[in-house]
């Protein structure tokens, strides 16, 4: 039985947006719900009924993401649906990764997909150009206003109809290649983007690819490296003096290491904002092992630990920013002459 | 030339898709070098042999976005 539109539409959602709970909901398994739940109800109120609901604890996906898919799979086949639409997951990363990785299956099964995500999401390259992605901003609050615009892409996918590029119909590029007849030469359109580019426009027809660097030697002899804590985990000293935000970040930190050997919860504290930050600020070297690698180095294992420990937020960072403070802190890193990194994420 | 640097982190096939190249798998996303089911003095150790894997992947080379995993 469909939605009544003829039409058979399942939605996937995390635990937050199925009502499921919060971040202490985040390591919900996957569960299938009949009928929207609510974005869904967005989509339908745009036209585009939900029939079936799928959802899944963000945590969940991430530590345990091939028997989730196998199950939100199983599920989606026995529908047989003419659309998938995942999320929208804004910034939410984890919630992006998950869209993305099922948007990728289910794509592979022949399921056309429509999902909505900031453009730096890592869901993006998840998908690996299986879904329609309509590029949103971090902020939730744009829910009702993307949320016609998902229903009417995933409509026209759903009946069949053609969708055109990218730039036109507003989606992230697929990065797939579609053949297409020029109406000028590849020897005219290359002159034209070199008179382009002598005139101050850069333009290009094919996107450049990523950013990939060689694994770096091995530590020849550890027993006298010095090595540095860097994390991403938003670890900071109580009461986040140097305010260190909690998503979105635009700076990194460092501080001082000289004569602390463990990082104690009356001391320091997680501001991330992405993830439940209980079982961090318990112990805070859950998040950056400062107890371990200070017994290790009194043993000898390493000849010292670096004298600072570099601190950022990583969730709903741009790409742009992040590949700044990376290169910005190795070339401390690499100033000091630092031999090894122990990098720790959440 | 460059600094082997090992990620710890729970979503070892996000740090595939962006490049690193020495990739340890932590243990959970909220506390990826800790475990709060563990007694403190159990944990203790395990914290311990985490950042060991973490120092040996240091000291070896590896292939382009190698994960390993904390017990093999």
């Amino acid at each position: 039985m469909d939605g009544g539109s003829g039409m058979k539409v399942v939605h996937y959602l995390n635990q937050f947006f199925a009502g499921l709970g919060g971040e202490e909901a985040a390591g919900h398994e996957p569960v299938r719900i009949e009928g929207a739940v609510g974005p869904g109800r967005g989509l339908a109120a745009a036209g585009l009924p939900v029939d079936v609901t799928l959802a899944c604890g963000d945590d969940h996906f991430g530590e345990h993401e091939a028997e989730a898919l196998a199950r939100l799979l199983n599920w989606l086949e026995e529908e047989e649906p003419d659309v998938l639409v995942c999320g929208p997951a804004f910034g939410s990363g984890r919630h992006g990764y998950a869209c993305g990785s099922l948007a990728r299956e289910a794509g592979r099964r022949g399921v056309p997909v429509v999902s909505a995500m900031t453009p730096d999401n890592p869901g993006v390259l998840a998908a690996e150009g299986a879904a329609y992605i309509v590029p949103t901003g971090s902020n939730v609050t744009e829910m009702r206003t993307i949320l016609p615009v998902v229903a009417a892409l995933a409509g026209r996918l759903a009946r069949g109809e053609p969708v055109g590029p990218s730039e036109e119909e507003g989606y992230l590029p697929r990065g797939l290649r579609k053949n297409v007849l020029a109406d000028v030469t590849g020897a005219a359109r290359a002159v034209d983007l070199l008179l382009a580019k002598l005139a101050g426009d850069t333009r290009t027809e094919v996107a450049p690819s990523g950013d990939r660097v060689p694994p770096p030697s091995a530590v020849v002899d550890l027993s006298r490296a010095t090595v540095a804590l860097v994390s991403e985990a938003g670890c900071v000293p109580q009461g986040n003096p140097d305010r260190l935000p909690s998503r979105h970040s635009n700076m990194w930190l460092r501080y001082p290491l000289g004569g602390v050997s463990s990082l104690g919860a009356d001391a320091y504290e997680s501001v991330h904002g992405g993830f439940d930050t209980a079982a961090a600020n318990d112990d805070p070297n859950r998040l950056v092992p400062l107890d371990a690698v200070r017994e290790l180095e009194a043993e000898g294992r390493i000849g010292k630990l670096h004298d600072v420990f570099y601190t950022t937020t990583g969730v709903d960072t741009p790409v742009a920013a992040a590949a700044k403070f990376g290169q910005e802190i190795a070339a401390e890193l690499h100033e000091a002459n630092v031999q090894a990194v122990i990098l720790t994420g959440t | 030339m460059g600094i082997p640097t090992v990620f710890v982190t729970a979503l070892p096939t996000i740090a595939q898709m962006v490049g690193a190249n020495r990739i340890l798998r932590g243990v959970s996303i909220t506390h990826p070098t800790g475990d709060p089911s563990l007694a403190v003095g159990d944990e203790h150790a395990f914290r311990r042999r985490i950042v060991e894997r973490a120092l040996e992947m240091l000291a070896t080379d590896v292939e382009p976005t190698t994960v390993w995993e904390v017990s093999e």
